[in-house]
């Protein structure tokens, strides 16, 4: 089942302790029906990192983890998918408005997630975003916070209608400053501890840091459904609680500078499978 | 002759003097980036650095390095080199200078430094991810670095 079966065990022989690292070469097929592209040739931005295979972070979890997203029936973020369906009906705000009074079903959204976060009317626009400037605009309805249950809820059910769709996002035009302020702070070793997403994510990605399986940290499948937290996650608080282990001071969640790290972050993944939402330990 | 022990006793306690805590801008290093100086003065306690080196709130060592004689504690990282013989190759000079900052022998490397209080982009309070309300105290403290780098020095196979 393990695809490095043999070098873990030649790891083992030589160093009694060492754990069967790396990726494990598994197929994901979700509902036994859509099959995910889960390692793909990476893109071509990512020529100068040494890493040519680019991999969901499904790869890097348990056989038990992974069994979780290959059935909606048993993934657990389908109670919060299933709420953000009401929250598409439901009346909020001044203009007596719900989101389907605009969209006639939540399936027209279909691509859209595996192209965000992106450039509209000059600004670099996550989903969060993109819900939040419809709900003051056409809703009258008070922001919800970033990493709120309906937020991601709701950002859940649009990824959802790009599952099994590549990510694609741009990064060229009016994208490419924020793009490159992404790339500058994924190489920036934050905080007492001095480590970069890079460190971590690029350099050593399959091997163990004390109880994790370090992965490729891609962002396709979120939000995701966090055994530990028993909630759905945001980007964000992923990146949040990333810097946060560098012994470092965070960004906020929301913060433009998170916003440039999205992009940058979801412009490594582009090629694999949006897998909103995934499952993870 | 009680001339002489009085110089002795002088020099007993010129060597207390000297042998006072090394701040951590203080901290010489040579050119391959070893430590000659001990940092306190004190012999180190391997038993002691045995827990620096497997407990989270310490040196969480243990995150990155695997070591054969530490079957006890759970989850030894791989992100580092095993260290089960490395009482064997590396000098107690080498250890602290690896451990107070391995970035003085290995540029660049991945390993933080231990005893190192500037220099920081974006510096937290600990893990609260909030920012740092004054000047870093070190991830170790002078005597803990001794005593991990006695219980390195115990790591020899054997
Ligand atoms: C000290 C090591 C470390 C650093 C530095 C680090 N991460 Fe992580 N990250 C982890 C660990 C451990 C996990 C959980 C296991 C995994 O999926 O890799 C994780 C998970 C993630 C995930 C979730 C992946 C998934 O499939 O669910 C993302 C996204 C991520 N990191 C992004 C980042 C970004 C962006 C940065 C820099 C701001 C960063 N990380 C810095 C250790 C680190
Ligand atoms: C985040 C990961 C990480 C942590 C935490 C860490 N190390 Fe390291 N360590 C490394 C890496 C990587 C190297 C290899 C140096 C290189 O070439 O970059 C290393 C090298 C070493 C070496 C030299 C091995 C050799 O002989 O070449 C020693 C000794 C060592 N570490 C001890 C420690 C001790 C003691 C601690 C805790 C106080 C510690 N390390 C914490 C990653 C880490």
């Amino acid at each position: 089942m393990k695809f490095k079966a043999l070098t873990a065990v030649a790891a083992l022989l030589a160093a009694p302790l060492a754990y069967a690292g790396g990726p494990d070469d598994d197929t994901l097929v979700v509902n036994e029906e859509v099959e995910m592209a889960t390692k793909v040739a990476a893109p071509a931005h990512m020529s100068d990192t040494g890493i040519d295979t680019i991999m969901s972070g499904w790869h890097f979890r348990t056989d038990e983890t992974q069994s979780l997203q290959m059935d909606d029936f048993e993934n657990p973020s389908m109670i919060f998918v299933d709420q953000a369906v009401d929250y598409f009906e439901t009346v909020d705000g001044t203009e007596g408005k719900s989101c389907a009074s605009c969209h006639e079903s939540v399936e027209e959204f279909a691509g859209l997630s595996a192209t965000m976060p992106k450039m509209i009317d000059g600004k670099l626009t996550t989903m969060e975003d993109l819900l939040n400037s419809h709900r003051a605009e056409a809703m009258g309805a008070e922001p919800w916070k970033w990493s709120s249950a309906e937020m991601q809820a709701l950002v859940a059910l649009i990824g959802l209608q790009s599952r099994g769709m590549p990510m694609n996002v741009a990064i060229d035009g009016d994208a490419a400053p924020y793009w490159e302020q992404g790339k500058e702070m994924y190489y920036t070793r934050y905080g007492q501890l001095e480590l970069s997403c890079a460190n971590c994510h690029e350099e050593n990605y399959g091997n163990f840091i004390r109880a994790d399986h370090l992965s490729q940290g891609q962002i396709n499948g979120f939000p995701t459904y966090r055994l530990k937290q028993a909630k759905l996650i945001s980007r964000h608080n992923r990146f949040r609680g990333c810097i946060r282990d560098t012994r470092g001071e965070t960004f906020a969640e929301g913060s433009d500078e998170f916003r440039a790290l999205e992009l940058y972050v979801a412009s490594r993944g582009n090629g694999l499978s949006v897998e909103t939402p995934a499952v993870r330990q | 002759m009680r001339l002489t022990t009085i110089t002795a006793a002088v020099t007993l306690v010129a060597g207390v003097a000297v042998a006072e805590t090394v701040a951590p801008g203080d901290v010489q290093f040579t050119e391959y980036g070893e430590v000659t100086q001990s940092l306190t003065g004190q012999p180190g306690d391997a038993e002691r650095g045995k827990t620096v080196f497997s407990s989270r709130s310490k040196g969480n060592c243990v995150a990155c390095h695997a070591v054969a004689q530490l079957a006890d504690v759970p989850f030894h990282g791989e992100v580092g080199p095993e260290l089960t013989w490395t009482g064997e190759v590396r000098s107690a000079e080498e250890l602290r200078g690896i451990v107070a900052n391995a970035k003085m022998m290995f540029e660049g490397t991945v390993m933080p430094a231990f005893y190192k209080t500037t220099g920081f982009t974006r510096p937290g309070d600990g893990y609260t991810g909030k920012a740092a309300a004054g000047d870093l105290a070190p991830i170790l403290t002078a005597q803990e670095i001794e005593d991990v780098v006695a219980f390195l020095l115990t790591l020899q196979e054997g």
